[in-house]
């Protein structure tokens, strides 16, 4: 039988990307008992998972040391499954934990958006994020030949990345229009530190063909991905590659607000100017409450451990701040809207849902999320549709509105831990 | 050179830098993580613990997703894509 730890704390934060770090910080100068609850093995979030790495980011270090010589408990490899007032329930490898709060701030982040294609669930198709992701979790990707696809700015950063990792980057394929990609490069120039940012990148990026008007249609192999097929102005070609690292921007994790009663406005979770959610003394920061990109998150995160902590005058100190660079969520949002030929990429033998293998085809026969979950089990299975039901949003329009207890698959003893009084919510 | 560690995947011997998640161990021996409902292979899609197709069984307990956990030594791999 596992073990049951019991935590309280008077100001929980849910996720240590950069966002919960800001806010946790922030909270721990009231002296306070902070935690700082993450699912990952180290905290850091996706941006800075590689904290080991010399090679990471300065701004990074200078975060995750202040974290480390400050007095916030640092909770990792702990899932939140479950959410009562004022309390939560997780998971760790060896044990259900139990934590109760005075103030929350859920500092949750955001995931890719992956849309199928034949050939999507092939090995080493993968996220962009998510390749990223695994170098930075040690995979060596040195003379690989690597094929970015899908559209944002995460696309640069994946290339660079992986460029200095010694992988051999063949290209670039962004959907957006060759207009709309330009007209973001201006609007960013503007935003504080962002052409610093787009010199650097064109600077690591030299070399690499950068396509607009470009997204993949197909990837073959056998076994794993050996071809990827693109569409580039209306002409398709085909380049060998080793990994194609796919996302089509990013999308909140607004499951665990959700559970919380917190608000939401177009898919985001809705906040106040003190990162207040609708639910008093449940504050939101970083991506859940908009895409906006590092630098925000860390100072929403800051504005909502200082409102956390009742120290309003520290908070409204960065509203200008934040403010500024707010501009970047609009920037974002118009830049790289999905084109609608994305739509049709999906055969009907491709799979939509990769947990239970639900082709296209099963899908087309529902005019819903529930249905399509009732009848042909898309969604059902253990990512409980944070891959598919995006997917399925933007190809069917369906509204995905469902969140209920287990937010994740948990063990039945960690289950059986729980208390009474989180009683699953109609 | 940085540390390394060794662990076992389908029982062939794999050595990775210290503190690479199982999920690069797999990738590293050749193998794929899992087979879907269907038989077919699949391997990582997100990294980050949110899309569970590099579920494997580590030390005997299955369902385990590579990309979150931390290889250490000796550790038994079953990876069955």
């Amino acid at each position: 039988m596992d073990s049951v730890k019991n935590l309280r704390f008077d100001v929980a934060v849910v996720g240590a990307g950069p966002a919960g770090i800001a806010a946790a910080l922030a909270a721990a100068d009231s002296g306070r008992t902070i935690g700082l609850i993450d699912d990952n093995p180290a905290a850091g979030g996706q941006i800075w998972r590689d904290a080991q790495n010399s090679a990471r980011p300065p701004a990074s270090s200078i975060w995750l040391d202040r974290l480390n010589k400050i007095g916030v408990q640092i909770v990792r490899g702990a899932r939140v499954f479950h959410a009562a007032k004022g309390e939560l329930a997780a998971e760790s490898d060896d044990s259900a934990i139990q934590i109760s709060y005075g103030k929350l701030i859920l500092a949750t982040g955001a995931r890719e958006l992956f849309l199928p294609f034949p050939g999507w669930t092939l090995p080493n198709v993968m996220g962009a994020g998510g390749l990223q992701a695994l170098v930075k979790s040690g995979l060596d990707i040195s003379g690989k030949r690597i094929v970015i696809a899908g559209t944002g700015p995460l696309l640069f950063a994946v290339a660079a990345y992986t460029r200095k990792c010694g992988a051999k980057v063949i290209g670039i394929c962004e959907q957006t229009t060759r207009r709309k990609m330009a007209r973001f490069g201006l609007k960013m120039m503007l935003v504080p530190g962002k052409a610093a940012e787009a010199v650097r990148f064109a600077y690591d990026l030299r070399g690499i063909p950068h396509w607009t008007g470009c997204w993949p249609v197909a990837a073959f192999g056998n076994r794993r991905v050996e071809t990827v097929r693109i569409s580039r102005h209306g002409q398709t070609s085909e380049l060998e590659c080793d990994y194609l690292a796919c996302g089509f921007h990013l999308i909140p994790n607004v499951e665990l607000p959700r559970m919380c009663g917190c608000r939401l406005r177009e898919n985001f979770v809705q906040v106040d100017e003190y990162q207040q959610s609708s639910v008093p003394g449940i504050f939101c920061a970083g991506e859940p409450t908009g895409i906006g990109g590092l630098e925000l998150a860390l100072v929403a995160g800051e504005i909502a451990g200082y409102a956390a902590t009742n120290w309003e005058d520290r908070a409204k100190h960065l509203f200008a701040k934040r403010a500024r660079l707010q501009k970047v969520v609009r920037i974002l949002k118009d830049a790289f809207p999905l084109r609608p030929e994305l739509k049709n990429l999906a055969r009907p033998d491709t799979l939509v849902c990769r947990c239970e293998d639900v082709p296209h085809e099963r899908l087309c026969e529902h005019s819903s999320w529930r249905a399509a979950k009732l009848h042909a089990r898309c969604g059902m299975g253990p990512c409980q549709g944070r891959v598919c039901g995006p997917a399925a949003e933007f190809l069917f329009g369906w509204q995905i509105d469902s969140v209920r207890p287990p937010l994740f698959p948990v063990r039945c003893s960690s289950l059986a831990a729980i208390p009474a009084h989180f009683a699953p919510r109609n | 050179m940085s540390e390394s560690v060794s662990v076992c995947v389908n029982g062939k011997p794999v050595t990775v830098r210290a503190g690479s998640t199982v999920a690069v161990a797999v990738l590293a021996s050749g193998a794929t993580c899992r087979a879907s409902v269907t038989g077919q292979p699949r391997s990582p899609l997100c990294g980050m613990g949110t899309c569970f197709e590099c579920r494997v069984t580590i030390n005997g307990e299955p369902q385990r997703r590579s990309c979150q956990v931390l290889c250490q030594a000796n550790m038994e791999i079953e990876a069955n894509g």
